[in-house]
């Protein structure tokens, strides 16, 4: 098990291999479909020192609000695929270090996890309940008003949230390796 | 049953299936998901995704949250006594929905594809999905499925013959498309999965058979002799696929097969596949005239 506190250095990404178990603390940004089409589009400053370094993670979080205060009753990663599109240019722009999301990405963000440095993190689709747990604090919340609740850019500090890195800056990817097999094993059924 | 139904209790009985469904997965999944934990290697990436699934329902059941942040499609299959108005349970849950929102046991999930707007109440056009029939009973049933989009966008509908998986128009091309599908997913639709599938039909009433599929306990045996033994082969076929939980790799791809039939026309030979995640989460409440009720 590695820990890791956000926002991470380049090299310190660069050290991360697939099949990795880490657990993730500090900064991380949620970001999904609306979300990565303003970060290419719009290229909003606000969010800049808010990502360098940091994780962005694929997920449209139940938030409760109690006395005031945003608390994240569930939170798992919704599917990362949608995001391949934008991915490898936001990793790029802002300077990325982890995406955190479930069922891996494509050739594009694969790509920019290599030239800039960067792994993807995959987490445990569905553990809503244990993942919000992980969330200490939500720091603050962008265009809540204009995206709605699982859209909204969420910043939340989180302790332990536990990952497993399935493609990595070396161009290794778990998406990969599996699907190939699979493949084959399918070829002999059929 | 007209005459006597208490709104308001029909309203909140509505809100505990809401808050059940979402929070409380079926002891059938859970005793599923406990032997796929069991089954694999100590210490590897399958095993350990199980852990934590295994944890997080039990958190999810423990604090009454959602077990997925995606609380989905609201799906409601609707079996009502036949002197009550279909318009008096459609009301009950619309208000139900917009309740158990508030309550936080639904996500604002239903999005307005043109402007982009959440509607923030989970009431859209023709949401909360909803199927109703009449039937001879005294009491209401009203099973409500909460079916996420990871595992709706890996849904699949094939058109016998297929060339490419040597698949033809019989039980055997059928079993091919069902083991393809699974393939095709991979793990983003929330392995290990449940497979809804309708064989026939048009496009509509294969995919509405198909998701009728997932509500079958995952313990049951199909009545018909043929398809309890393709669901059989069916699991066995994509559990060698290799995939496991989440796609890290491993012995347990889906937990269950679930294959149910409507006739179809000459030119025409579908399988529907609806993928259901682990998180397969469903539940009936049976409400009686005197406004007693259960949550299966």
């Amino acid at each position: 098990m590695i820990d890791i506190n956000l926002p991470m250095s380049e090299a310190d990404a660069r050290k991360l291999r697939m099949g990795d178990e880490v657990r993730l603390n500090g900064r991380m940004v949620t970001a999904r479909d609306a979300g990565h089409k303003l970060m290419v589009e719009k290229k909003p400053k606000w969010l800049r020192p808010l990502l360098e370094g940091s994780a962005i993670y694929h997920c449209g979080p139940v938030v409760a609000r109690v006395r005031g205060e945003y608390v994240f009753t569930a939170a798992g990663p919704t599917t990362s695929i949608r995001e391949e599109p934008y991915q490898g240019q936001v990793i790029g722009e802002y300077k990325v270090r982890g995406v955190v999301g479930k069922g891996g990405m494509g050739a594009a963000t694969q790509a920019a996890l290599q030239k800039y440095g960067a792994v993807y993190l995959h987490a445990i689709g569905g553990a809503a309940a244990l993942l919000a747990g992980c969330v200490t604090r939500v720091e603050s919340v962008y265009m809540l008003e204009e995206f709605g609740m699982p859209e909204a850019f969420w910043v939340i500090q989180v302790k332990d949230f536990p990952v497993v890195v399935t493609m990595d800056s070396t161009g290794a990817s778990l998406h990969e390796s599996v699907h190939a097999r699979s493949a084959e094993a399918l070829r002999r059924l059929l | 049953m007209s005459t006597s139904i208490d709104k308001t209790k029909l309203q909140s009985a509505l809100v505990e299936l809401i808050r059940r469904t979402s929070s409380d997965m079926p002891r059938d999944v859970d005793a599923s998901l406990g032997a796929a934990q069991r089954r694999e290697a100590a210490g590897s990436a399958a095993r350990n995704a199980l852990n934590t699934i295994l944890q997080n329902v039990a958190l999810a059941r423990k604090y009454s949250t959602p077990v997925c942040q995606d609380t989905g499609t609201n799906l409601y299959f609707v079996h009502a006594p036949v002197d009550l108005p279909e318009a008096t349970v459609r009301q009950a849950i619309v208000a139900a929905t917009r309740r158990a929102t508030q309550k936080g046991y639904l996500r604002p999930n239903v999005v307005d594809p043109v402007t982009g707007r959440n509607t923030g109440d989970n009431v859209g056009r023709q949401n909360p999905i909803i199927h109703y029939h009449q039937h001879a009973a005294k009491s209401l049933r009203v099973a409500l499925m909460l079916k996420g989009g990871g595992c709706e966008n890996v849904s699949i509908q094939y058109s016998l013959p297929v060339n490419r998986l040597f698949a033809g128009r019989d039980l055997k091309g059928v079993g091919s498309c069902i083991v393809d599908s699974a393939h095709q997913a991979q793990g983003r639709g929330c392995s290990p999965g449940i497979f809804g599938v309708g064989v026939g039909g048009d496009r509509m009433s294969g995919y509405g058979e198909a998701k009728r599929q997932l509500l079958r306990l995952l313990d049951d045996v199909n009545p018909d002799p043929a398809l309890a033994k393709l669901e059989r082969s069916c699991l066995r076929g994509i559990n060698s696929l290799g995939i496991g939980p989440m796609g890290f790799g491993g012995k347990t791809t889906a937990l269950g097969v679930k294959i149910g039939v409507v006739d179809r026309i000459p030119a025409s030979y579908f399988v529907s596949v609806a993928y259901m995640c682990w998180a397969c989460r469903r539940r009936t409440l049976v409400f009686r005239p005197t406004g007693r009720y259960t949550v299966e």
